[in-house]
């Protein structure tokens, strides 16, 4: 993750987020947005959209539904007009070209198979539309279908096949053309849990066989966002909320609503922060000194919120212990390999996760909590979005 | 709630299948008992015989007759296919305002009587129609220079346009049922509208157009209204020469041998569209 760096600090004023990543790969096509908006009669859906995925990276859109992600992919493909801004494709403006000159793969949700064509007919289409000889066709349709593990499966119609086997096909389908962008919507949303996180191992796959494809992945998903992608951006409201590499993204949050997609993390109210050794400040929570990485350089004095994540509490045996925060248990819940306990301090409800206790705290009982400054970062916080 | 589904239903007074009798008996004398009379009737007066068949098939009259209305039956069916095909295709793919209404327009269509239509045309195209009376006024013309009407062509040109609608509604209901995200698919994949046409929307539309095309073929097969109201004088289909033989010449044993003529021919395209429609199966259910 080390190309990631450049990007991982956010913009707390009101500008918008600009998203752009750093290397410029030999081979691939990135995908540009440059300023895009996007509106249905008087409703903006994309505002003033702007981010980069560089040639053979993967970068996750992630946001809640109906932030704006699936037309944000609609607009590289071409099935919505941006009403300002361009978008790119390579070198290209493609902003006013027609779809099927855009030399995209696409996957929906839905798989959207061609349900009287056969396998092998669904995945020759691209191919078939774009004029590739017949001895083409013959050799590339079962490369494709080999790729995505279904090479048995080429004279069956759509409906004989299970979800997650659709989905492969439309894998294949999208890349048998061999694009230079693949745009997955949601892809894997209709499978159950189990095959989503198989077929999630195969994408990353897919992605180390096919290393030059540049890939724009639309999920409400962070766990397939984080599994997959380089960068992931994260939008709300038709506006890119925050973007960077996945795991500074995850590590220092840049904002509150950062924070609380991507991984749900706690954040505390905090005070008067003044700053330490290195990176490091301190800030009042209640009426404790707690110590927490300053990643985004937060002001001298100023307020803000300590990002904790569940995991990274531990018991410790008295709130004096530094950075430590004492609190009443509200409730206590086993899932076999965590227990999920939630407390109160500061008059905040906090969420924490630790391994399986053979005697886990009672519900009201007094617990203290550590954790440890350098996995905790400060937050500003957010005035833009209450 | 339990009980009641192991107990299962009341025990019945009259057997279920009785319930078959009342649609049967009104079947009968509505139906098969005119139908059993025109048959009679079409062997003759005395003994039954076949004479009056051998002496009408054979006859020019009939012939020509047979020939008008399976030539006009089968243009003006493929004429609505490929009219109904491309309006409904705009309808359901190309979004301009007013779409809505333009399907609500057709629903109304086929409310109206067949010869509402034909009464226009005769306004429109006629020999004293809008059309001849201007062309006669500006170019100075004794004659009318438009007589396509009083032919073939005009009573096609009528049923088309009369049972056009017969197709579209099948196929705008199959339109709608096509996953948007497989056209766009298709048109990520390099597909111009023309091969999305022809290789997405064409098959999925196929149940409907052959569902809506043997309807139209049964329809314009009988169709009596609108050959009768263009009233061309060499276009005489089997039911205008039934009628003219039985209202107007007395001759009752022709026309009823013309009219079983025309049951056989009506039944066995019936027989033909159940089939298809059989053989499409669920993916027309509901549809046709
Ligand atoms: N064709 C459309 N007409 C009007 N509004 C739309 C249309 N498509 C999407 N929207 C609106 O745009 C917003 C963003 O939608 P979308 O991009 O699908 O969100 P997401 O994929 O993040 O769930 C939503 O509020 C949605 O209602
Ligand atoms: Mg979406």
């Amino acid at each position: 993750m080390a190309e990631a760096t450049v990007m991982e600090r956010m913009p707390a004023s009101s500008k918008p987020v600009v998203a752009s990543a750093s290397a410029a790969a030999a081979s691939g096509s990135r995908i540009g947005f440059e300023d895009v908006s996007v509106t249905y009669g008087s409703l903006t859906v994309l505002h003033s959209f702007t981010l980069t995925v560089n040639p053979g990276e993967i970068v996750a859109l992630i946001g809640p539904s109906g932030s704006g992600k699936t037309t944000a992919l609609r607009a590289v493909a071409g099935f919505v007009k941006p009403s300002s801004g361009r978008i790119l494709i390579g070198d290209r403006d493609v902003t006013y070209l027609a779809p099927y000159d855009r030399k995209i793969g696409m996957v929906v949700q839905n798989y959207a198979l061609f349900p009287h064509m056969r396998v092998d007919e669904n995945v020759a289409f691209g191919l078939r539309a774009h004029g590739a000889a017949e001895d083409v066709i013959r050799k590339r349709v079962p490369e494709c279908l080999a790729m995505v593990g279904m090479a048995a499966y080429g004279k069956r119609y759509p409906r004989e096949l299970s979800g997650g086997q659709q989905q492969r096909v439309a894998i294949a389908r999208a890349l048998a053309p061999r694009p230079q962008v693949l745009l997955l919507d949601e892809p894997l949303s209709a499978l159950d849990a189990q095959i989503r996180r198989s077929m999630l191992d195969e994408l990353a796959k897919l992605h180390r066989d096919l290393p030059n494809l540049t890939v724009l992945y639309v999920t409400h998903d962070q766990t397939e966002a984080l599994t997959l992608a380089n960068h992931i951006g994260i939008m709300r409201d038709g506006r890119l909320q925050a973007f960077g590499g996945a795991q500074s993204l995850f590590r220092h949050p840049p904002n509150r609503f950062a924070a609380e997609f991507l991984g749900r993390a706690n954040l505390l109210p905090a005070s008067d922060l003044q700053p330490g050794e290195g990176d490091r400040a301190h800030v009042r929570f209640g009426g404790t000194v707690l110590s927490a990485r300053n990643h985004h350089r937060l002001p001298k004095g100023s307020d803000c919120l300590v990002c904790v994540r569940p995991h990274d509490f531990r018991f410790t045996r008295t709130a004096t212990e530094p950075n430590s925060i004492g609190g009443t248990v509200v409730s206590v819940q086993w899932q076999g390999d965590v227990h999920n306990i939630t407390f109160e301090a500061g008059g905040q409800t906090v969420r924490m996760t630790s391994t399986p206790m053979a005697s886990p705290p009672a519900i009201g009982e007094a617990i203290a909590v550590h954790f440890d400054p350098d996995e905790v970062t400060l937050v500003p916080e957010d005035a833009r979005h209450g | 709630m339990a009980e009641a589904a192991i107990a299962g239903p009341a025990p019945r007074t009259a057997p279920q299948s009785l319930w078959v009798v009342p649609p049967l008996l009104v079947l009968a004398v509505l139906f098969l008992y005119p139908l059993a009379l025109i048959a009679r009737a079409s062997l003759g007066e005395e003994a039954p015989s076949f004479a009056a068949f051998e002496q009408v098939l054979k006859s020019g009259q009939f012939i020509d007759g047979l020939y008008h209305t399976v030539v006009i039956a089968i243009s003006a069916t493929a004429g609505c296919l490929v009219l109904g095909f491309i309006l409904a295709l705009v309808i359901a793919f190309v979004p301009f305002p007013g779409a809505r209404l333009a399907s609500r327009l057709i629903d109304t269509v086929i409310a109206l009587p067949t010869f509402l239509v034909t009464l226009a045309f005769t306004f429109i195209y006629g020999s004293a129609g809008i059309i001849n009376e201007t062309l006669m006024h500006v170019l100075g013309l004794e004659l009318p220079p438009i007589n396509f009407l009083y032919s073939q062509w005009g009573v096609i040109l009528a049923e088309v346009t009369v049972y056009t609608p017969f197709v579209m509604r099948p196929l705008l209901a199959t339109f709608s049922l096509i996953d948007q995200a497989q056209i766009e698919v298709a048109s990520s994949l390099g597909a111009r509208p023309a091969r999305i046409v022809r290789r997405i929307i064409l098959p999925a539309a196929l149940p409907a157009l052959v569902a809506g095309g043997s309807l139209c073929l049964l329809l314009t097969v009988n169709e009596f209204g609108i050959v009768l109201f263009i009233g061309a004088k060499d276009v005489i289909t089997l039911p205008l020469l039934i009628y003219s033989k039985a209202i107007q010449e007395f001759d009752y044993t022709t026309a009823c041998v013309i009219a079983v003529v025309n049951v056989v021919l009506s039944l066995g395209l019936y027989t033909l569209y159940r089939i298809v429609v059989a053989h499409f199966g669920g993916k027309s259910a509901g549809v046709v």
